[in-house]
């Protein structure tokens, strides 16, 4: 009786505990949200929610082209960046979980000391870099290092995944007088594609959300990312309050990761755990 | 991280029959095509990471050697650890590396307790388990910048909701150095406690429920079963955790640019490395900075490494 006590004492507590969860992770963005639909004295008005509703916010961002070109930017950059990543990453990430030869330590221990990295100490000598060749302020010069500092996640994610594969196909097709790429391309990219995914989702959300490359090394328009641009939002004249339209600028770049977490919730997980439950 | 570790105890565990099966006999031509397809597989890959982290690094080294600044190139000259000591003597670098410890230290332990709180909760549940999970994503996908705005305008003095809900009348949060630091630990907190937890539920998991269950048979209250059986035994899951999140709370930067911009004394040294270089272009002081957080880094996690024996093959999950 004391254990069926205990049991519905834990399952009640569970239940509240989810709740508490589920607050922490959305009231935040239901803030920003419900900031995004204020006008006027609402904005200054202390509370939560907003007394009038209007999409006024929305309406501004989408006219202000430090805006629309910063969400083209972010797009672009970020999409490029996570299919190059995933594509050398899925080579690397093979080579790595499959074939004998000598380096593969140096390639693990490097992608190791780069997730480590300071990201700041190189936005100097990056900075200067660029400039002498003329990669600052464009979209290869954002993309670059976003791809660098993607692959050793999406090199160690789909190691991961690629040791799941049933590898006796690949033979099996060896067999069959398949070379080895062929027995890659053919057999092991179709049963590889859930872990490539995933390792995309990930990458995707690193270039999304950078911010230091994004500030130190664009100047205009021509490539500034959304996080960027935000920073240097002031609203569409200089005494409106810039909050509201920040704020309606921030659930638009938020809107593709909720629409990511909603679809992929379980593979993000098993992207950011992988090898956890196996060990 | 998780899969890179577990795949580095792979390759440093795994007998290796195939090898001197290969050293007795000649170097096959397969073989030969193996270990070539190996380099040229990872080639790229390879000098791709070590192009925009190590070239620019050595060159991070090479400029802090000089006093230049990028709108006077014509001054530029050697002067040696000039700047090192320019720099390590200046009490705004011991300011902003203790403001930086401070943020690290706070935002990691509270991580730690929450995170903690939510594994074992996204462990037990059965209904609305998706929920949970889906929910908890959102903070760990959303944009910095973002969480930081939110955090923002939810404390400042005009659009601000917090004074109000908790009676703290016209309390100015950005207008003072603590209060200005516990809003940014605010934000990074909310950001980062997902992925933490996430990490946490990972190990959680591997805990037998056999040693729980006799625990409960040996009469082992709740207290006594978490800090004698369960945190003992995920204790390397948690070092590792801790040890990424610490590196990465040490590199914060996002929040402060956004919340205060180093105002009320909140500079990080992140930050300070920033703003020498873009800010004032003054790229040899610098670029000494920066080297000096690199090293900063590095020192951390040998010490970590060292001092808590964290078995990195035993690493769970990623930053």
């Amino acid at each position: 009786m004391n254990r069926r006590v205990a049991a519905r004492g834990r399952g009640v507590g569970s239940v509240l505990g989810a709740i508490l969860i589920v607050g922490y992770a959305l009231l935040p963005v239901l803030w920003v949200l419900s900031l995004s639909f204020k006008q006027g004295d609402d904005i200054n008005n202390h509370a939560f929610w907003p007394t009038a509703w209007t999409l006024e916010n929305y309406r501004t961002v989408f006219k202000t082209p430090l805006f629309t070109s910063a969400l083209r930017n972010s797009i672009g950059i970020s999409l490029i960046a996570t299919v190059l990543s995933i594509a050398l990453a899925t080579f690397a990430a093979y080579a790595i979980a499959r074939l004998k030869f000598r380096g593969k330590k140096l390639v693990l221990a490097m992608a190791l000391a780069i997730a480590m990295f300071p990201v700041v100490s190189l936005v100097g000598p990056l900075f200067n870099i660029w400039r002498s060749i003329g990669l600052y302020d464009t979209w290869p010069g954002l993309i670059i290092p976003y791809m660098s500092f993607t692959l050793p996640l999406s090199i160690w994610v789909l190691s991961a995944f690629f040791r799941e594969i049933p590898w006796e196909l690949e033979q099996a097709a060896q067999m069959d007088g398949a070379t080895p790429w062929q027995a890659f391309r053919k057999v092991i990219v179709p049963l590889a594609a859930p872990g490539v995914f995933t390792a995309a989702i990930l990458t995707f959300f690193f270039a999304w959300n950078d911010f230091v490359f994004g500030i130190s090394l664009t100047s205009t328009d021509g490539a500034r990312p959304v996080p960027a641009a935000l920073a240097f939002f002031t609203g569409a004249s200089q005494f409106q309050q810039p909050a509201a339209a920040i704020s309606a600028a921030a659930v638009v770049v938020t809107v593709p990761v909720v629409v990511l977490v909603l679809l992929f919730q379980r593979k993000i997980v098993a992207g950011l755990t992988s090898g956890a439950v196996k060990g | 991280m998780a899969p890179m570790t577990t795949t580095l105890r792979r390759w440093y565990g795994r007998p290796r029959p195939a090898t001197a099966r290969a050293r007795a006999v000649p170097v096959t031509d397969r073989a030969l095509h193996e270990r070539r397809l190996g380099w040229e597989l990872t080639a790229p890959a390879f000098v791709v990471m070590l192009l925009v982290t190590a070239y620019p690094m050595l060159n991070a080294v090479w400029l802090s050697l000089f006093s230049y600044r990028i709108t006077d190139p014509a001054g530029r000259e050697f002067v040696g650890l000039r700047n090192y000591a320019v720099v390590l003597t200046d009490a705004l670098w011991w300011r902003d590396v203790w403001t930086t410890v401070l943020i690290t230290v706070v935002t990691v332990a509270v991580e730690l307790v929450i995170g903690m709180a939510f594994a074992m909760v996204m462990n037990r549940i059965v209904f609305g388990r998706r929920w949970v999970r889906t929910s908890i994503l959102i903070p760990y996908g959303i944009v910095t910048v973002v969480s930081a705005f939110a955090w923002r305008y939810a404390f400042s003095l005009d659009t601000g909701f917090v004074n109000g809900w908790f009676g703290l009348g016209d309390l100015a949060w950005f207008s003072h150095h603590g209060t200005s630091l516990f809003a940014i630990c605010m934000s990074e907190i909310w950001k980062t406690t997902p992925f933490m937890s996430l990490l946490l539920l990972a190990g959680l998991a591997q805990v037998p429920e056999e040693l729980q269950e006799a625990a409960r048979m040996d009469g082992a209250t709740w207290r006594q079963r978490l800090f004698r059986v369960t945190l003992p035994n995920m204790k390397g899951a948690i070092m590792v955790a801790v040890l990424f999140r610490t590196l990465d709370a040490y590199r914060v930067f996002d929040s402060v640019f956004v919340m205060t911009n180093g105002a009320q004394e909140t500079e990080t040294v992140s930050f300070l490395a920033y703003r020498q270089m873009i800010g004032r272009t003054a790229l040899g002081l610098g670029s000494a900075v920066s080297v000096l957080l690199f090293l900063s880094v590095v020192f951390i996690a040998a010490a970590f490494i060292k001092a808590f024996k964290v078995d990195l093959s035993q690493a769970r999950g990623e930053r």
